[in-house]
């Protein structure tokens, strides 16, 4: 049989399989990275903050030409209702010097330069190229349980299939690859959110004083209870001269509950807390994008005969509430999967079999292990009660600790707890059996 | 609650229009479109979760009960198909090469 035109096609430019091709190349083998938009990162949005830190052995020194807008020094929470807003605030100086923690980007400026490094590494990035099947071995019935052996990729330019020992798919939320292969089952809207979000621009100085930071520092403001009755969260982050606020929404409520994304994204912005960050603000740019909420439960087998699954495609995305991380998570991935093939090729086997040093790496690494260690985080935080009853109860007893009633004397913390939690619904069994759950998800 | 301050609030934040917020929003439109909605599957659907849910608002009721899709301003999300629960009323794909959206500042 004819040698491959490539040893690996790696199919998706984002941070998955731009990482991956760097590996792939750096360890000799000939790789093709296929990206469908006209440049890395153009199909691609995100929550916004990027945590780099996994680049510090692929692209050492990285902070000092990355395309970021700000260094996030200062990391919100903030409980919403419609009338309050409870914030937990935490700013760190050291945050704005090398190494960093997270940084503001804009995705089509990330990606793009993390294809650059795969080109210097020596891959050939192709854009403008749509993955519209994948190439099977039929000459042999060598299928097994993972199928006939995937022979490479077929794309629609003229004549466009490229044939490949080992395809790494990194294509996304919506993975037909994945799911062609069958790796994927059914996708069930009840894991996935819909992230949609309006880049508003204000002039630096001004993001500067609202949000307390100066030069490349920069604000990423999580919220809760922002998103009426759908469940779901908010974000607000400071970029260079934009500012974005976006809602994460629960898909399977978002239809049930005939509101429209940007109907809540507005309700959100009316809010006290936030009007006044982005008052006198234009929409810059208006965009949408699903997120695989529900991690460990919904991840497709990562492993095929000659095909590996990463990043967002593998629903390695962590939305565990107080943690929201996906870019850290791909790029890990990525890493592993170009490791693999490359090991696996040197060994002469990229079967399912040969391929098996991806799932190691990923179980021994903060990839599964995060995913394990939050498994339940998702379902709590998206849970009714975290979503629409804890935000009024504790919203309101902050509220009355420091309400000043005169001539009424203090009331003493535990009767305050004791009315709010009541005024807010909540009963003591489900608080003391949604905390234990909180310290195992979280703990 | 309908009053005075009500219409102050809105003063504040004048209504963008849908098309005005779309257009903020690069697209590079192909001729042949990548989903196809078979509007006659839809008469039947009582939930027609596509119209709310999906963000660029490119599902349309029609007089005569179906559904009409644009496809041109499309984010390619994905939304619309997880959500639908007709079978075979939405056929996806993925635009043609260096076609659909592209963002900038996202």
């Amino acid at each position: 049989m004819a040698d491959p035109d490539f040893d690996v096609v790696v199919v998706g430019a984002g941070p998955a399989g731009s990482c991956a091709a760097i590996e792939a190349a750096r360890g000799g083998l000939r790789t093709l990275l296929l990206e469908r938009g006209p440049f890395p990162g153009s199909k691609n949005m995100y929550g916004g903050v990027v945590y780099p830190r996994i680049l510090d052995e692929l692209i050492p020194e990285w902070w000092t030409d990355v395309p970021i807008q700000r260094w996030v020094t200062r990391r919100s929470t903030m409980v919403l209702t419609e009338t309050k807003a409870l914030s937990v605030d935490v700013r760190n100086d050291a945050w704005a010097a090398p190494p960093y923690n997270g940084a503001t980007a804009y995705r089509p400026d990330f990606d793009r330069w993390l294809a650059d490094h795969a080109v210097t590494a020596g891959a050939t990035l192709l854009c403008n190229t749509t993955v519209t099947g994948l190439l099977r071995d039929s000459t042999r019935r060598s299928a097994g349980r993972s199928g006939a052996k995937v022979m490479g990729v077929r794309t629609d330019r003229p004549d466009g299939d490229v044939t490949a020992s080992v395809v790494i798919a990194c294509d996304g939320v919506n993975s037909f690859v994945a799911k062609e292969a069958g790796l994927y089952g059914t996708p069930n809207a009840k894991n996935f959110t819909l992230g949609v979000k309006e880049t508003i621009s204000l002039p630096k100085h001004v993001i500067d004083e609202r949000f307390g930071v100066r030069d490349r520092e920069g604000v990423d403001i999580e919220v809760i209870g922002c998103t009426g009755g759908i469940n779901g969260g908010g974000f607000v982050y400071t970029n260079l001269d934009t500012v974005a606020v976006g809602v994460v929404l629960k898909l399977t409520q978002l239809a049930a509950q005939k509101t429209r994304p940007e109907d809540v994204i507005a309700s959100m912005k009316r809010h006290s807390a936030i009007a006044p960050l982005i008052d006198g603000g234009e929409l810059h740019e208006y965009s949408a994008h699903l997120i695989p909420e529900a991690g460990l439960s919904m991840m497709p087998e990562m492993t095929g005969n000659g095909l590996l699954i990463a990043g967002d495609a593998a629903a390695l995305c962590l939305a565990a509430g107080i943690w929201l991380e996906g870019v850290n998570f791909a790029m890990a991935s990525g890493m592993y999967a170009g490791q693999t093939v490359v090991d696996a090729i040197g060994n002469g086997d990229v079967s399912q079999r040969g391929l098996g040093g991806y799932a190691r790496r990923l179980g021994d690494t903060f990839v599964l292990r995060d995913h394990r260690k939050l498994r339940r985080a998702h379902e709590l935080v998206l849970s009714d009660r975290v979503q629409h009853m804890y935000p009024s109860m504790v919203t309101s007893i902050a509220e009355r600790m420091f309400r000043v009633d005169n001539p009424a004397a203090k009331p003493g913390l535990r009767r305050i707890f004791r009315e709010e939690r009541k005024a807010a619904g909540v009963h003591l069994r489900d608080l003391i059996s949604d905390s234990r759950s909180g310290f195992r998800s979280f703990g | 609650m309908n009053g005075p301050d009500d219409n102050s609030l809105d003063d504040d934040w004048p209504a963008i229009s849908f098309s005005d917020r779309m257009a903020t929003t690069e697209f590079k439109v192909h001729d042949r479109p990548h989903i196809v909605v078979d509007g006659k599957a839809c008469v039947d659907c009582s939930t027609r979760s596509c119209i709310v849910a999906c963000p660029a608002d490119l599902f349309v009721p029609t007089s005569d009960g179906g559904i009409l899709f644009n496809y041109e301003q499309c984010f390619e999300c994905g939304t619309c198909y997880l959500v639908c629960n007709t079978e075979g009323a939405i056929t996806w794909s993925y635009p043609e090469g260096g076609f659909g959206v592209i963002f900038r500042s996202s």
